[in-house]
């Protein structure tokens, strides 16, 4: 018979425990192959040659090295960032090979142990443990910037549908690689895709073939784990025509003290026919109550909708890091085509958030919705920064743009920053924002129904931002809706 | 089943109940009448330990236990049931999901096992229907763009679903048209009218009382009972007014 002190001391205890630490604040101690402290063109040879990368690569990162020398940090971002010091930070950091795996139980099970403390979903710790029925996730594991291990390659390459980690594509399907890499991001684009550029380590490259629906949900766990190392993915998605593929990344960071530096690109390519639906739940760490520490997230995500009647949604769902700069755009050149951007954005104590979209309408007939919930608590700051622009010769572009901001507490802020640029006069525009607080009424009455103060606080914010949440697929939702209430513990009240 | 003693209640600088006593036992339903003013919506968050209402003085019990010792979620737990007088609205949430995870967060309190999906939604079903609200209804977010007498109904539904011990409804009559306040007051009637609970209603109007007959009737004004009586003290103030009973 269990003792019920006991278990409500241990609950009692569990809940301190957790409202003191960052909840998945750890790193664990895997042997490390640094390359040298600080940027030169040194670091970006060491990781060319790391990789065992082609003359041609090389030749591309050094290219985006010294292009990255001649810019300055962009500073239009309404973020409080003091300056970085490129070279006080690692650019590479790998575990050391040890043999090709051929199935994730070869893994290291120190690695092992930090996906399960990382809480990876259920659905996919089934399908790991070959739980019969279990729905089909395939992870390529991204362990501190290189692939680990990649599972269900065979089903997917049956298919004809190519998954592999950046630099195995490299190596593997150089001429796929090439022809896209870089064309929807350029490498000049900005300060910090041309960083990425000089420096990324790994990422993923995904290629749908034509007429193919991808025949299970891509996800790709991004962690960082070593002191002082910036982790640069850079992601690559080709949908060829009329194919189909659903991709997941979600990450989640250790505790560090000092500053992490994360400026990842990720480029995706939609031919004719074809769709792409990104989801993000990103959970890196986010400093402490004082604002110590925390990731700083430099992100550049493109979808280039080249294709007639292609589509892109985005969905992220941001509640981690210090620091987020973050626009996941789409550039709508094929005609009918559509761009999706579904976000919500917390931020609680000292963080900031300066994130939106740009839908670029090219194509005539295209169409965007951007649907954007920002939840602002503690002395956090949230922003939402969208531009909707309509080419010349685009002819009935629609666009239907919602903001919502919730504020929790008073000394927080929600900013709404819309920028609309229409050429072409049969535009259809529509921008609706609003703010709100979360109402003591609102507590009270659902307190009053027998929630606690933390569960009130998740199921009105999680109703807040609903309409985002249910695009993503299940098992990130569930995931998703217990993060906005962890992220957002101890802001009321 | 409720033992209220002396009790004081300040918001703020300022005091608003003055020394209220008021027992109640199970199986009885009282009435509580008064002016505007009088502290009735006070005492009713007090009891329900709304953030913002001291009590500066005085102690309540509620089925052996010091309520004013428990957090709002605990006092539910307990068995306490706050009819509110303008249901809040919160969109996005489902009835069928606050719902749920409500009563599922009182059974987790008192060591019982949480309902399924399926256990809830027959629980739920049975209570709506019996209070003449579709399923729709029920799906759609709290209160969002229902209408003042759906809302009323809807706490109704909540107080079937929750299955309290005592209820406290504050003014649920305020905004029924004629056929919705018989609704409601069947529905009081149907679930809380039992040996083993009680009802608290404060209203202003007699009309309520018609359809919930209570068994005891109080007059409250300046923050404290002034008189009590049986049913028949309701027509009395209906005829006569608060000004002559309360004076």
């Amino acid at each position: 018979m269990t003792n019920i002190a006991d278990t409500k001391n241990a609950e009692a205890l569990a809940a301190a425990n957790k409202v003191s630490d960052y909840e998945w604040g750890f790193s664990s101690d895997i042997e490390q192959e640094f390359a040298p402290k600080g940027l030169s063109e040194d670091t970006v040879r060491f990781i060319s040659a790391k990789k065992n990368e082609p003359e041609w690569m090389l030749d591309w990162r050094l290219k985006a090295y010294r292009y990255w020398l001649t810019m300055e940090t962009p500073h239009w971002a309404k973020l409080n960032i003091p300056p970085i010091d490129y070279q006080d930070a690692y650019y590479y950091a790998a575990p050391k090979a040890k043999k090709q795996l051929g199935s994730l139980d070869e893994v290291d099970p120190e690695i092992l142990r930090v996906y399960e403390k990382l809480g990876i979903p259920l659905e996919e710790q089934k399908m790991l443990a070959g739980v019969e029925g279990a729905r089909k996730v395939a992870v390529d594991a991204v362990f501190d910037s290189v692939s680990v291990a990649t599972t269900f390659r065979k089903e997917l390459e049956e298919a004809g549908v190519i998954f592999r980690s950046i630099s195995e594509a490299i190596r593997e399907y150089p001429e796929q690689v090439k022809k896209w890499l870089g064309k929807v991001v350029p490498m000049h684009d900005n300060y910090f895709a041309a960083l990425n550029c000089a420096v990324f380590s790994d990422g993923t490259f995904v290629y749908i073939p034509e007429g193919v629906r991808c025949p299970m949900e891509l996800s790709t766990y991004f962690r960082i784990n070593a002191e002082n190392t910036g982790q640069f993915e850079r992601t690559l998605i080709v949908a060829d025509k009329g194919s189909y593929v659903s991709y997941l990344e979600g990450c989640t960071a250790p505790m560090r003290d000092e500053n992490q530096l994360h400026a990842a690109v990720v480029e995706l390519v939609i031919l004719d026919d074809a769709e792409i639906k990104y989801s993000t739940v990103q959970n890196w760490y986010p400093g402490d109550a004082e604002g110590k520490g925390g990731i700083y997230n430099f992100v550049t995500k493109r979808a280039l909708c080249q294709g007639k009647n292609s589509k892109v949604s985005w969905t992220q769902v941001e509640t981690g890091s210090a620091v987020t700069w973050k626009y996941p755009s789409c550039v709508l050149n094929g005609e009918n085509s559509v761009g999706e951007f579904y976000s919500v954005a917390v931020t609680n104590n000292h963080q900031q958030a300066d994130t939106g979209t740009k839908m670029i309408h090219n194509g005539k007939n295209s169409r965007s919705t951007i649907v954007s919930k920002g939840i602002s608590a503690g002395k956090s700051n949230g922003t939402y920064r969208g531009l909707v622009k309509v080419a010349a010769n685009a002819d009935g572009v629609r666009n239907f743009t919602q903001c919502d901001s919730l504020l929790l507490g008073d000394q927080c802020g929600a900013h709404t920053v819309p920028y609309i640029e229409v050429k072409n006069p049969t535009a259809q525009i529509e921008h609706e924002a609003t703010t709100s607080k979360i109402s003591d009424d609102q507590l009270f009455y659902a307190m009053q129904r027998g929630l606690d103060q933390e569960s009130a606080v998740a199921l009105i914010v999680n109703g807040f931002a609903k309409e985002v949440l249910q695009q993503l697929p299940m098992e990130f939702a569930v995931e998703a809706q217990k993060l906005l209430g962890i992220s957002l513990e101890g802001s009321v009240g | 089943m409720l033992n209220i003693n002396n009790l004081h209640t300040a918001i703020g600088d300022k005091e608003i109940l003055k020394g209220l006593s008021l027992k109640i036992n199970a199986g009885e339903i009282h009435a509580i009448m008064g002016p505007n003013g009088a502290g009735k919506s006070t005492l009713t968050y007090t009891l329900g330990g709304r953030p913002g209402y001291e009590v500066t003085s005085g102690a309540v019990e509620f089925d052996g236990q010091d309520l004013l010792a428990l957090a709002p979620h605990e006092r539910a737990a307990a068995g306490l049931f706050l009819g509110f007088q303008y249901p809040v609205e919160i969109p996005g949430v489902s009835n069928v999901q606050f719902l749920r995870e409500a009563l599922n967060a009182q059974r987790k309190l008192r060591g019982e096992a949480p309902l399924s999906g399926g256990e809830f939604l027959k629980v739920a079903r049975a209570q709506a229907d019996a209070m003449g609200m579709n399923m729709d209804m029920l799906k759609r977010p709290v209160n969002v763009g229902f209408s003042g007498g759906e809302k009323k109904r809807n706490e109704m539904v909540q107080m079937g679903i929750l299955d309290p011990k005592l209820a406290i409804l504050d003014e649920t009559d305020s905004g029924l048209d004629i056929d919705a306040l018989r609704v409601v007051g069947e529905g009081i009637n149907r679930v809380m009218r039992k040996p083993d609970k009680a009802v608290l209603l404060i209203t202003h109007y007699q009309r309520l009382l018609d359809y919930v007959q209570p068994d005891f009737v109080h007059v409250l004004a300046a923050g404290r009972i002034v008189k009590s009586g049986g049913p028949e003290l309701a027509l009395e103030l209906e005829r006569e007014g608060y000004a002559e009973i309360a004076a």
